[in-house]
């Protein structure tokens, strides 16, 4: 057995630990938060995928699970609030060979970014896209986020919230995302495997994980604490692979129902731009970028 | 390093501003731009779709001006030099890139042909009053270099160097057009690719396991690397130490903010340019730049006409503000004159530079035309008798 690095496996030793930052461990994450179990599951899909980790960048945004880029031995960008994903659109586009994930939360992606996701989700960008739910704004004190269930109560809703909400999976793919799957963080294998899978589609991915916040979520809203929250997700997911995604809507304490929603294929960005270029300009098309030149 | 023969059009040309800045983009080797439409910046952004897939590159249309200000340091951080063009409104949505590209010391150039506002104010008609702005206007401690370009000769000639001093300090440079010199026509020269400097990237020559992505090694400026080499180098807009991890400690702050100042202030002398006329004698400078320095010459060539002994100085570079030549020559004269397309803003500038020691004479203006030259005449006849 060889371990992500290709080294022989050590079993003191955690297999997914050389693909993180260990000099900066602790992490900031609170007792029972479920942002470091989608790590552990985004490290074994690395490992199951052989993915090479060079060419591999990670991009976050604002946030608790904008801190992910921080811990993985990867290529890995903390940017602002919203902005994971447009600038990985210019890494990707910059350096075609590179492998791109954004791994971000629900309200740094669907409020503050949400243009830009569906934006990316239309012109079918080669990224793959983990949005960690926790369905609150956790970072800043647990205020209402647009995936906020309604009747629960936020900090900026102290009597409950009454927005109606994102259903995540079906915005995506409205918007043209390829690939759409939902998991918990009880799911750790099933969303180890999507991943896995969103690796083999060319095109833009979008995996939501719905994860809990116990300090600020759960708490508020009496849920008990993470154990609680493994119970409640075990008991309340269906998997429902292929359901159509205007009826995965969440609620306060009802169904969620997880799985692969969308696997379909349609030419990429780059394929795209490439294809256009060499019917319009012929030959006059260059199409590699000549990185050489800007280095010293 | 001399210029990729492949993005320089050598020759001489009619071009307007914006289309000789999208020239110099390309031949100071930009292959990458993200953007998104505005008047009056946006033949620049057209004129570069045209021509990039030719020599390879990409230009991407984003969805706003924020996505457009991020996408192109994702370029950098891929490997391009990049770049994005703006006008006022766009370049207040840009301020927190133009912080983030500061703090990360990702070298990238933010044009801005400027316009009149605030807010929408006149979309076609020119202003000077984003100079400020393209100071101070992102959050925080941080220095930027900006430049003021005052033909479509210019706009090609100070583009290459907004990159090159970009590159050489890793910097945010801010090109600030304006409309009338984003729109006039006139000759522009492109001179051949093997007689145009461009700055490569200070990238790192360490091996994966010695590089430190911002130990500074002495010189202040960190050396580089690329996503997609094997550094697995973390970069994030939080105050980071020298191996780019975030730390909260006042120390760190102090010490990287500081370096992120002293970078670009111990070197202004290197990166202030500036064009000086008949200086010798005169008792009275005209303080200006980008198409208010052509009105200026106007009234400066009538004033000398009457015997008024008037000098110029123009300023090229912006920001870093050159101090210390206002300092030195407030020492001589008796007043500047300051006429500028706002309400006055580089004249603070002029007037803290020359700290008591001579007079300013602001000469404003709030935009949607320029100056009549009698204007600044006048100012020169009233500062001549002070």
């Amino acid at each position: 057995m060889l371990n992500i690095l290709g080294n022989p496996l050590d079993d003191t030793v955690n297999p997914v630990e050389p693909f993180l930052r260990s000099d900066r461990m602790p992490h900031i994450w609170c007792p029972g938060c479920g942002i470091g179990t989608t790590v552990n599951s985004f490290a074994r899909a690395l490992i199951d995928s052989k993915i090479d980790l060079e060419s591999l960048a990670l991009v976050s945004g604002i946030g608790c699970t904008g801190r992910v880029a921080g811990y993985v031995k990867l290529d890995s960008f903390h940017t602002t609030h919203g902005r994971a994903i447009p600038f990985a659109t210019g890494l990707k586009l910059a350096n075609p060979k590179l492998n791109v994930v954004v791994y971000s939360g629900d309200g740094d992606l669907s409020a503050i970014g949400g243009n830009h996701l569906i934006h990316a989700a239309r012109r079918n960008i080669d990224l793959k896209v983990i949005c960690v739910n926790n369905l609150i704004y956790a970072m800043t004190g647990g205020q209402t986020a647009p995936t906020t269930p309604g009747h629960a109560t936020t900090s900026t809703n102290p009597y409950g919230t009454f927005e109606p909400v994102f259903n995540l999976p079906h915005l995506v793919e409205a918007a043209g995302a390829v690939y759409v799957a939902r998991w918990t963080t009880f799911h750790v294998r099933q969303l180890a495997r999507s991943i896995s899978e969103a690796f083999q589609k060319k095109g833009f991915s979008f995996i939501e994980v719905i994860s809990p916040c116990p300090t600020l979520y759960q708490r508020r809203n009496k849920m008990g604490d993470g154990l609680d929250t493994m119970k409640y997700y075990k008991e309340k997911s269906k998997v429902k692979h292929g359901a159509p995604t205007s009826e995965v809507g969440l609620t306060l304490n009802g169904e969620i129902v997880v799985g692969k929603f969308v696997d379909r294929d349609r030419p990429d960005y780059q394929t795209m731009m490439r294809a256009q270029y060499v019917e319009t300009l012929g030959e006059r098309y260059i199409e590699e970028p000549e990185m050489e030149c800007v280095c010293g | 390093m001399k210029a990729d023969p492949h993005g320089v059009l050598t020759g001489t040309h009619f071009l307007d501003g914006d289309h000789a800045c999208c020239e110099g983009a390309l031949a100071a080797g930009a292959r990458f731009a993200a953007g998104y439409p505005i008047t009056p910046s946006t033949e620049i952004v057209e004129r570069f779709a045209a021509r990039v897939p030719t020599v390879g590159g990409t230009f991407i249309q984003m969805e706003d001006e924020l996505a457009a200000s991020i996408a192109l340091q994702g370029g950098v951080w891929g490997g391009a030099k990049a770049f994005t063009v703006t006008s006022g409104p766009g370049f207040s949505l840009m301020m927190e890139h133009i912080g983030y590209a500061a703090m990360t010391e990702t070298p990238c150039v933010f044009v801005d042909v400027q316009r009149g506002g605030p807010s929408t104010g006149l979309p076609t008609l020119p202003a000077q009053a984003d100079m400020m702005q393209a100071r101070w206007g992102s959050h925080g401690d941080y220095e930027i270099i900006a430049l003021c370009p005052n033909s479509p000769q210019e706009c090609f000639d100070l583009t290459i160097k907004a990159f090159n001093l970009a590159e050489e300090f890793r910097v945010p440079v801010m090109f600030m057009m304006d409309e009338v010199v984003g729109h006039m026509t006139e000759k522009v020269v492109i001179p051949p690719a093997d007689q145009i400097e461009v700055t490569p990237r200070k990238h790192t020559h360490k091996s994966v396991g010695d590089y430190l992505p911002y130990a500074t090694n002495g010189d202040m400026v960190p050396e580089m690397a690329h996503a997609g080499e094997g550094y697995k180098f973390h970069v994030t807009g939080l105050t980071h130490d020298e191996r780019g991890y975030p730390n909260m400690t006042p120390q760190i702050q102090d010490k990287l903010v500081r370096r992120l100042q002293n970078k670009i202030r111990s070197a202004a002398d290197r990166i202030c340019l500036f064009e000086e006329e008949r200086l010798d004698d005169a008792d009275v400078v005209v303080v200006s730049y980008g198409i208010t320095s052509r009105v200026a010459q106007r009234a400066i060539d009538a004033a000398r006409d009457r015997g008024l002994r008037v000098g110029k100085l123009r300023l090229i570079t912006a920001w870093p503000f050159p101090e210390k030549k206002i300092a030195d020559l407030a020492a001589h004269v008796k007043a500047f004159v300051v006429p500028e397309l706002n309400l006055g803003q580089m004249v603070r500038e002029v007037q803290r530079a020359a700290n008591g020691k001579a007079k300013t004479f602001p000469v404003s203006h709030a935009g949607g035309g320029v100056h009549n030259p009698d204007e600044i005449l006048n100012a020169i006849v009233e500062a001549s008798r002070c």
